[in-house]
């Protein structure tokens, strides 16, 4: 190979690299190992982790440990859907292409919303491409007022992004569990580009969108939601509630939790935005022989091809975790995908009702609820989840952090996972832990002083 | 219906009502009626119209849609600037392992101490890798990351009081560069190519001014050339105040041999998607990690991943760190790509320090050897190299004469190629070079396959020779042929109707 350059040796290629420039000394980087002893390794890593086989996991706060059925990993892991670049070479790329074309018809049916794009990557950043969009869709207004039910993530991933767009951020606050009404009014103006809300909220409230929504209109501008997609199937989608647009997390459909992430943002709204829209896009046609297949539509928004004038700057996203949530969506079916939802707003209703009836727990809010609650608990947070993951249970997410106004505050999240037994054992744990936290059983029961437990 | 529309039906047209797949749990609690639970106007009254299929119609039609792919395990891959290297499937086993695959991102930092330490390993790799102390797992995907030093740019000169407007990068750029530009609130300012490919240091000196907050570049360039004037560039920049930006989609030329850090730049980006063998899954999952000096590391996203001493003996722990008051704050949700993580953590602990110096010798040397056979005969008559040096990791083909002599374009040569069981190499980039061929063969292919390629190129030309048409009408045995974009741009079908 080196006679056929016309080289001596491979060093001479690297001549262009100027010398001082050039690494005098071998990377401070352990030896390459055997791929038992890098096996052996990442397992050491990964038993010291708490995961959810270990653990009863009652943490949600938009990522969650749902069911993924065996067929998802058995066809996402073929060598065909694993392994391929972009399908810029729609030819031999029917597979992916086609695959994209189902997600969209997918996602568009839950959310009711006619067009749906191929992804993007997670759903806090789907949350800031969806403000980009309505700046050029409200011919440059730059302002954003979102609900402080949007996930804390959604948010702060906005004003991050904001900061590019020479955008503001007005954040409107809430009242017993949903957004303030009173408050959003007041807040939108004619510089408003969106009005951005989440349902269910963060604190786990079905929102009425519809008449929060109300508000964007009058103002002309945008009105962006994101949902959970594994409430769409009893829950009133977003198009039927004046949405423009649609986005989420998309995790708990087929992908798994990965200690968050990959997953995929799904993203969808009205037709007059698709030439505005965000990443890929796949669409139907006909080949020169009239046989059906599908492309990448309307590159022509795209940064490959657009450069700065592109509708945004994503490039590679999340084909394969769509991919998943596709064969999910197929495996649960119209009837499964209803069913699933109807199991989660009951069984939440029935922890909801269970841990209420818990001494020193009680609901933060009245508002109703799909798949998440939030409770108030008569002791500290922190201590009580400590004292729940010594007995094997993950309780939930504590909200102190993100939400100052709420530091006696957990959110519960339930899943199909979840059973009865498992949310029983839950409310007996966390009873158990406020007593002992209140000082009417021994603290020392598990040999540690409360200082000394985080 | 023939065999071939049987072929293409989607999911949703071999739904059958009453078909199913999923059976679900017991509910185990009291069938309450729904409207009990939420506001009846807050329920949905028809549920989505979701297919209805039974798991091996399931399973059949998936199967059948993944033969209508081509991927790297079936065949060469010569996709410029996108680094279709080898995926170990280590790497998927020990992202699969339960304590990585079902632990929740949420988890409290004391009982995920594997998943956190393996996030600090990766960072320390990375540093070292790039030459630059401090690094950030966030960012999603390159193009991520290319946002994110933009914003940590401009918080960097905020910071000091300043406000500048434009960013600079070179007219070879990957478009995702003047995109990112746009969108963290800079206006792109182009600069030329001198003639021996790099950045032409008379034009970058007439459009360095206190105005300028960045340089993007990558190193070595789109054409797969090292820019020698780096050095001078970075002082140039630096002078001005400004920050030097690397785009690491060619970081697979240089591991080991040259370091981002130590050519000056003060912020990096690393595709783990193309340098550390993550699938790229037909479009994704990626990670764009990004490497960053002292000097703009308290501007880095939130969280960020710590080590802390114990100080009583017992070892070190791991921590997010929140309290970052300077931050640019999150860029997505939780802690990033943890799965992308773990098997670019693999990799990098399966090649070690001299795995990847010899990973990226052997990238430049493949590039280099298919260059060469490339510049022998038809291709080196029709297909000239557009800057004749030693190429890094890839190198840039035009397909202008070929275009003139025998009337095809790269585009057909492109599609030609699908015949002979080749994926093209990146055509029509960069901009700078007329009906470009951009060609990466990485070091994960044999001289073989290189050799196989070289004869299938020459074989198109010298049938083109005889008969144009052919590689004008091509392909022929792909499962479509030439498809029509503007139809599916013109009218844009991006959903099955229903009913």
């Amino acid at each position: 190979m080196l006679a056929a350059i016309g080289v001596d040796s491979v060093a001479e290629l690297f001549a262009q690299v100027p010398e001082p420039l050039r690494l005098d000394r071998p990377l401070a980087l352990p030896e390459g190992m055997s791929e038992a002893e890098v096996y052996e390794r990442l397992a050491a890593l990964a038993a010291r982790n708490a995961d959810c086989e270990e653990q009863v996991c009652f943490i949600g706060a938009g990522m969650y440990d749902h069911y993924v059925p065996a067929i998802v990993d058995a066809i996402i892991q073929r060598s065909e859907f694993l392994t391929p670049y972009t399908p810029y070479q729609p030819e031999i790329s029917q597979g992916g292409l086609q695959a994209m074309f189902e997600f969209q018809t997918a996602m568009s049916e839950l959310t009711a919303l006619p067009v749906a794009t191929a992804g993007l990557y997670e759903g806090p950043s789907s949350v800031a491409s969806a403000a980009y969009l309505a700046i050029g869709a409200t011919k440059g207004r730059r302002r954003f007022v979102v609900s402080r039910g949007v996930h804390p993530h959604s948010r702060e991933t906005l004003a991050t992004y904001a900061v590019g767009f020479g955008a503001e951020v007005a954040e409107v606050g809430m009242e017993d569990g949903l957004t303030d009404a009173a408050e959003l009014a007041g807040a939108v103006d004619d510089e408003t580009a969106a009005v951005i809300l989440q349902s269910p909220n963060f604190l786990g409230s079905v929102e009425d969108v519809e008449a929060l929504g109300a508000a964007a209109e009058r103002h002309g501008a945008l009105l962006v939601v994101a949902v959970d997609p594994m409430t769409l199937g009893v829950l009133r989608p977003p198009g039927e509630c004046g949405a423009d647009i649609a986005l989420g997390e998309g995790q708990p459909l087929g992908n798994r939790l990965d200690f968050g992430g990959p997953s995929f943002g799904f993203f969808c709204g009205a037709e007059e935005l698709i030439r505005k829209m965000p990443g890929r896009i796949a669409g139907e046609t006909d080949d020169v022989d009239g046989r059906r297949g599908f492309v990448l539509a309307l590159q022509t928004r795209e940064q490959h091809i657009r450069r700065e004038k592109a509708t945004h700057n994503i490039c590679t996203a999340q084909a394969l975790n769509a991919l998943a949530a596709t064969i999910h969506l197929a495996w649960l079916g119209r009837e499964g995908y209803r069913e699933l939802g109807e199991l989660l707003l009951r069984r939440t209703a029935y922890a909801r009702e269970r841990l209420a009836a818990v001494p020193g727990v009680e609901p933060l809010h009245e508002a109703p609820v799909a798949r998440e609650f939030a409770v108030r608990l008569d002791a500290p947070v922190e201590r009580v989840l400590e004292r729940c993951a010594e007995r094997g249970i993950a309780a939930g997410y504590p909200l102190g952090r993100e939400y100052p106004e709420h530091e006696d505050g957990l959110l519960v999240a339930i899943t199909e996972r979840r059973t009865r037994a498992q949310i029983d054992d839950l409310a007996e744990a966390l009873g158990a832990a406020i007593q002992a936290e209140a000082g009417e059983f021994p603290v020392h029961k598990t040999g540690k002083s409360p200082e000394g437990v985080r | 219906m023939n065999q071939q529309d049987e072929q293409v039906l989607t999911i949703y047209e071999r739904s059958k009502p009453g078909r199913r797949a999923a059976v679900l749990p017991d509910a185990e609690v009291p069938e309450t009626p729904l409207e009990e639970l939420i506001p009846a106007n807050l329920l949905r009254s028809e549920p989505p119209r979701l297919p209805e299929v039974a798991e091996p119609e399931i399973v059949r039609h998936y199967n059948r849609l993944s033969r209508r792919n081509f991927d790297l395990d079936t065949g060469f891959y010569p996709l410029g600037s996108c680094t279709m290297k080898h995926n170990p499937r280590l790497n998927e086993r020990v992202a699969a392992l339960p304590g990585h695959a079902r632990l929740h991102p949420a988890q409290q930092p004391q009982r995920a101490q594997g998943a956190l330490e393996l996030m600090w390993l990766l960072q320390e790799s990375l540093a070292e890798i790039c030459g630059l102390p401090h690094v950030s797992l966030q960012p999603s995907a390159g193009s991520h990351g290319e946002l994110a030093g933009l914003l940590l740019t401009r918080a960097y000169h905020a910071d000091r009081g300043e406000a500048r407007t434009k960013v600079l990068a070179p007219d070879t750029s990957h478009g995702t560069n003047p995109a990112s530009v746009t969108m963290a609130g800079y206006e792109i300012v182009k600069v030329a190519t001198d003639e021996r490919g790099g950045v032409e240091i008379d034009d970058l000196r007439e459009k360095v001014d206190d105005e300028v907050a960045c340089l993007m570049l990558t190193n070595p360039n789109t054409l797969g050339l090292f820019d020698e004037n780096i050095a001078e560039i970075a002082g140039l920049i630096h002078e001005a105040g400004g920050t030097l930006y690397y785009d690491g989609a060619n970081l697979n030329a240089v591991m080991g041999h040259s370091r981002p850090g130590d050519m000056g730049f003060d912020i990096v980006h690393v595709n783990l998607h193309k340098s550390f063998s993550q699938p790229h899954g037909g479009g994704g999952p990626g990670a764009g990690p990004i490497a960053v000096s002292d000097r703009i590391e308290p501007f880095l996203p939130r969280p960020q991943v710590v080590r802390r001493e114990s100080g009583n003996g017992s070892g070190p722990s791991f921590d997010l760190d929140y309290d970052r008051p300077k931050s640019i704050g999150r860029l997505r949700g939780f802690q990033g790509n943890f799965g992308v993580f773990v098997r670019s953590y693999a990799y990098i602990l399966s090649l070690g320090a001299d795995g990847l110096a010899e990973a990226s010798e052997t990238a430049v040397l493949n590039a280099n050897y298919l260059k060469a056979r490339l510049a022998e005969g038809r291709a080196g008559k029709h297909l000239p190299i557009a800057f004749d040096r030693h190429c890094m990791h890839e190198f840039v083909l035009s397909g202008k004469p070929m275009k003139k002599d025998l009337g095809i374009a790269t585009l057909d040569l492109a599609k030609r190629l699908l015949d002979f069981g080749f994926h093209p190499p990146t055509v029509y980039f960069p901009l700078l070079v007329e009906e470009a061929l951009m060609v990466e063969p990485t070091e994960t292919e044999t001289k073989e396959s290189l050799d196989a390629f070289a004869d299938a190129i020459d074989q198109i030309l010298a049938e083109a020779e005889q008969d144009p048409e052919k590689a004008k009408q091509a392909p022929y045995t792909t499962p479509v042929r030439r498809l029509d974009e503007v139809k599916a741009t013109r009218k844009p079908v991006v959903r099955q109707p229903l009913g």
